[in-house]
């Protein structure tokens, strides 16, 4: 076979090897972000996909229940009720009041299955209005001295 | 003081753009003295971010709580190391750092270069400053660090008692200097982007832009290797989810121009020695520099991580533009100046060094895709079909795991073919030992009850690099240990500083071999979880947990729950570990402190979940890990670093190096290394 050939096979086998495992790995890996709103409007067809759902967790919410977790995540006056079954603990960033992302999937009683969550403190000032008076604000040091 | 931190950032900012300008018009007019003025005002923007970062430093150390940035990151209990790192904690502190270490950066390249390379400088010093004053003007008008709190009533500047300090879990010595290293990283591929650039404009003949790089080269990628593993060490001993690598766009962000900038330290080789692809080294030297850019803005927008993150940045779509302008300029310039990248010799045989580099850069470029591909697939997917979906950690792992595997099996094999064309019977000779080392291990690990294809191919293939590097260390001191007559770790000694950057380099590739022992080693991972009572044992693997009591307390600063525990293995008692819980009582955030045994064979992780009260007794979560092998990712790192560093020193015999290896090129070539 011609050396040019030889390369050219070569590099369309392992380019095309890799191309068929990312998108047939896709199918089972993959998960629809979706807001809460959107969950609980879902027909029966998107209920066996695996969601991501963000929101706050509700505050007083969580509760632990054997190996599971319970907990409500809201976002805009919308309220979904999650139980967490996952292998992993929990990260430490996961407390009343922090934004979290459920991954997983929703049970036939509304209630959210969750295997997997990621949690970070909402952004540092607004979330803590006792240790930042409310009425301060950041403003450009030109501006403030106006 | 606000007022002089932003003035001096406005003023590095006019500077930056008359350095930018000043170097262009110099040059094009041919006025010497504008050039120099350009160089000067480098100088100056250093001096003018240094003020001001100095001024934002002495307010985080100061505990000064009237400036909004030091109220979000400091506060008075926190240890000085900590205020000092907040500088680069938050958005606007570390945009501030970025733009001070490229301006130091910056200073190093023109103090370097007063009287080489007087052709490129200019287009240099002009590529630096635009790229600084983006980052200033980010600093100045979108993310500025200086801002102050004001009340909404009275209108007055008004400090609060106290700051919120840094999160507790960044209070981590490795935390502390993982942004750094990264950042020096990101920063430091600005420098041969820079030089690359600048040949093509200035239509220079030759390699020079690669030979004065190359140590720059090395140093970012040392830079953002440790930078990365500092972070995935963090992960496994400050998180405790038992991990130390999970596919999140941060940690993303910061591999890709990892990936790159690795394919870009051996293509390289090929136009030093070869002359051939030339194209291809302007293009991963850009893309290495973009994709630091990339993940400077993926680590800072959150365009990814969060729902709605991209609208609420700020700085999110200034990034995308200047990727954009700036990937449009260089795509631009390489088709421009392509007749001067014309390679000038040809592949030969698909088993050569040659073809191994190309296959090297191949299977790393499409890594570095399929990584940035899965990262960004919640926006593409969003920007063509209304509908966002995720990848999880699983598609990066079907992926990712067959080419690590077959990268590290061409780290074995690249070395031992010859230039040009390899025969039949140096094949033999060079593969035999390797691969019947690698061979043999997969039998005793199979025969030994390991049923892991990954773990049994990944250890089999570790060990046959191993082998091919330890052959080829092992034949260079043979030939000195026979001339010379020194026994053969002087030889070896002697044999590494004839050519540090050849045995520097099987070093660092040593190194990568244990860190993939390391996370072969995941292959063999066992977890349990469970809830325990006191005098209740858990097993795991050869493990016996006992728990002996549970502990709470409060010392002011953070609540505390934590379990004692017996632990024996294989009924030998091995000693306590306490695995810890806090509650911070001022942030109210939680802190998991796990308790690790680390032996070189593998760790015993016990995280603490929670304590509660169940009825009558006391029942604490616990998640235990075993982790084999997984030292040896640590290990590992610490030969790459060594190796990195034997590389960046000078050859004792570099110009008979350069001569010997240059057979069959043309002359012109010969003479690079003066």
């Amino acid at each position: 076979m011609k050396k040019n050939a030889k390369f050219a096979l070569l590099i369309v086998l392992i380019l095309g090897t890799l191309a068929w495992i990312g998108t047939s790995a896709v199918s089972s890996t993959k998960s629809y972000y979706k807001t809460i709103s959107e969950v609980q409007t879902l027909n029966d067809n998107a209920r066996s996909e695996r969601l991501r759902v963000a929101g706050d967790i509700q505050t007083g919410s969580i509760h632990k229940n054997g190996p599971e977790t319970d907990f409500t995540l809201t976002q805009e006056h919308q309220t979904l009720k999650v139980a967490y079954t996952g292998e992993d603990p929990l990260p430490d960033t996961f407390r009343d009041g922090a934004q979290a992302l459920a991954e997983g999937k929703l049970g036939a009683d509304g209630v959210f299955r969750a295997n997997h969550i990621q949690a970070k403190c909402s952004s540092k000032y607004q979330s803590k209005p006792g240790q930042a008076p409310a009425g301060l604000k950041p403003v450009t040091a030109s501006k403030a001295s106006l | 003081m606000e007022n002089i931190g932003a003035l001096a950032i406005l003023l590095a900012l006019c500077v930056a753009l008359y350095a930018a300008v000043a170097s262009v018009v110099g040059k094009l007019k041919s006025k010497p003295y504008l050039i120099l003025s350009g160089e000067r005002a480098v100088l100056a923007v250093w001096v003018l971010i240094t003020v001001a970062s100095g001024i934002l430093v002495y307010a985080l150390i100061t505990g000064d709580f009237h400036f909004a940035y030091a109220a979000g990151h400091s506060n008075h209990a926190m240890p000085t190391l900590y205020k000092f790192t907040a500088w680069w904690g938050g958005q606007e502190g570390s945009v501030l750092f970025w733009g001070w270490l490229l301006s130091s950066y910056s200073v190093i390249v023109v103090l370097q270069n007063q009287r080489r390379h007087r052709q490129m400088m200019p287009y240099v010093v002009a590529i630096l400053s635009g790229v600084q004053s983006f980052f200033l003007f980010l600093s100045a008008f979108l993310v500025s660090p200086f801002e102050v709190l004001v009340s909404s009533v009275t209108h007055a500047i008004t400090p609060v008692v106290d700051g919120l300090g840094l999160n507790p879990q960044l209070q981590y010595p490795a935390m502390a200097i993982h942004p750094p290293m990264l950042y020096l990283g990101y920063v430091g591929f600005t420098v041969p982007f820079a030089f690359a650039m600048a040949s093509l404009i200035t239509k220079q003949k030759g390699d020079a832009w690669i030979h004065t790089t190359r140590r720059w080269t090395i140093v970012a990628w040392l830079f953002l290797s440790v930078g990365i593993i500092l972070g995935s060490g963090w992960a496994y001993h400050a998180l405790g989810w038992g991990g130390y690598w999970a596919w999140d766009p941060v940690e993303n962000a910061s591999l890709l121009p990892w990936l790159s900038g690795t394919a870009f330290l051996h293509s390289v080789m090929m136009q030093e020695k070869k002359g051939m692809m030339k194209i291809w080294n302007m293009v991963l030297v850009a893309s290495t520099f973009f994709l630091c850019i990339f993940g400077t803005f993926l680590t800072r927008s959150g365009v990814v991580s969060s729902v709605h993150a991209f609208a609420q940045s700020p700085i999110g779509k200034y990034f995308v533009g200047f990727l954009t302008i700036g990937i449009a300029a260089t795509v631009y310039l390489i088709l421009e100046r392509r007749k001067f990248l014309k390679s000038e010799s040809h592949l030969e045989s698909v088993v050569s060094r040659e073809s191994s580099f190309l296959f090297n850069n191949l299977v790393l470029l499409a890594s570095c895709f399929a990584v940035l591909w899965g990262t960004l697939f919640p926006v593409i997917t969003e920007a063509l079909s209304d509908e966002k979906i995720g990848l999880d950690k699983e598609w990066f792992n079907r992926l990712m795991i067959p080419i690590g595997l077959f990268l590290l099996l061409l780290t074995g094999v690249g070395p031992l073919f010859a230039w040009r064309r390899t025969s039949g019977e140096s094949l033999r000779k060079n593969f035999l030992v390797p691969c019947a080392a690698g061979l043999t291990l997969a039998a005793v690990l199979f025969a030994g009850g390991a049923r892991s294809p990954y773990g049994i191919v990944a250890l089999s293939f570790c060990m046959f690099v191993m082998c091919a590097i330890l052959l080829e260390f092992y034949r260079g001191s043979r030939a000195i240990h026979q001339k010379d007559g020194v026994n053969y770790l002087k030889a070896a000694i002697e044999l590494t500083h004839r050519n540090t950057r050849r045995y520097g380099g099987y070093l660092v590739h040593m190194g990568i071999v244990l860190m993939f022992v390391g996370w072969s080693g995941s292959a063999f991972n066992q977890n349990i979880m469970a809830d325990v009572g006191i005098g209740d044992t858990v097993h795991i693997g050869p493990y016996a947990v006992e728990a002996v009591d549970f502990h709470t307390g409060d010392n002011g600063n953070y609540v505390w729950d934590s379990a004692e525990l017996k632990v024996s293995k294989n009924g030998d008692y091995l000693g306590e570990m306490e695995p810890e819980k806090r509650l911070y009582t001022v942030s109210k955030q939680g802190l998991t402190h796990v308790a690790i045994r680390t032996r070189l064979n593998e760790d015993l992780y016990i995280s603490l979940a929670s304590v509660e009260q169940n009825g009558q007794k006391l029942t604490a979560t616990l998640q235990l890990w075993v982790f084999p092998l997984v030292t040896w990712i640590w290990i590992g790192t610490a030969v790459l670093v060594f190796g990195t560093l034997v590389a960046l020193l000078p050859s004792k015999v570099a110009r008979q190096y350069a001569r010997t290896e240059v057979v069959g090129v043309t002359r012109k070539h010969a003479v690079v290394e003066s």
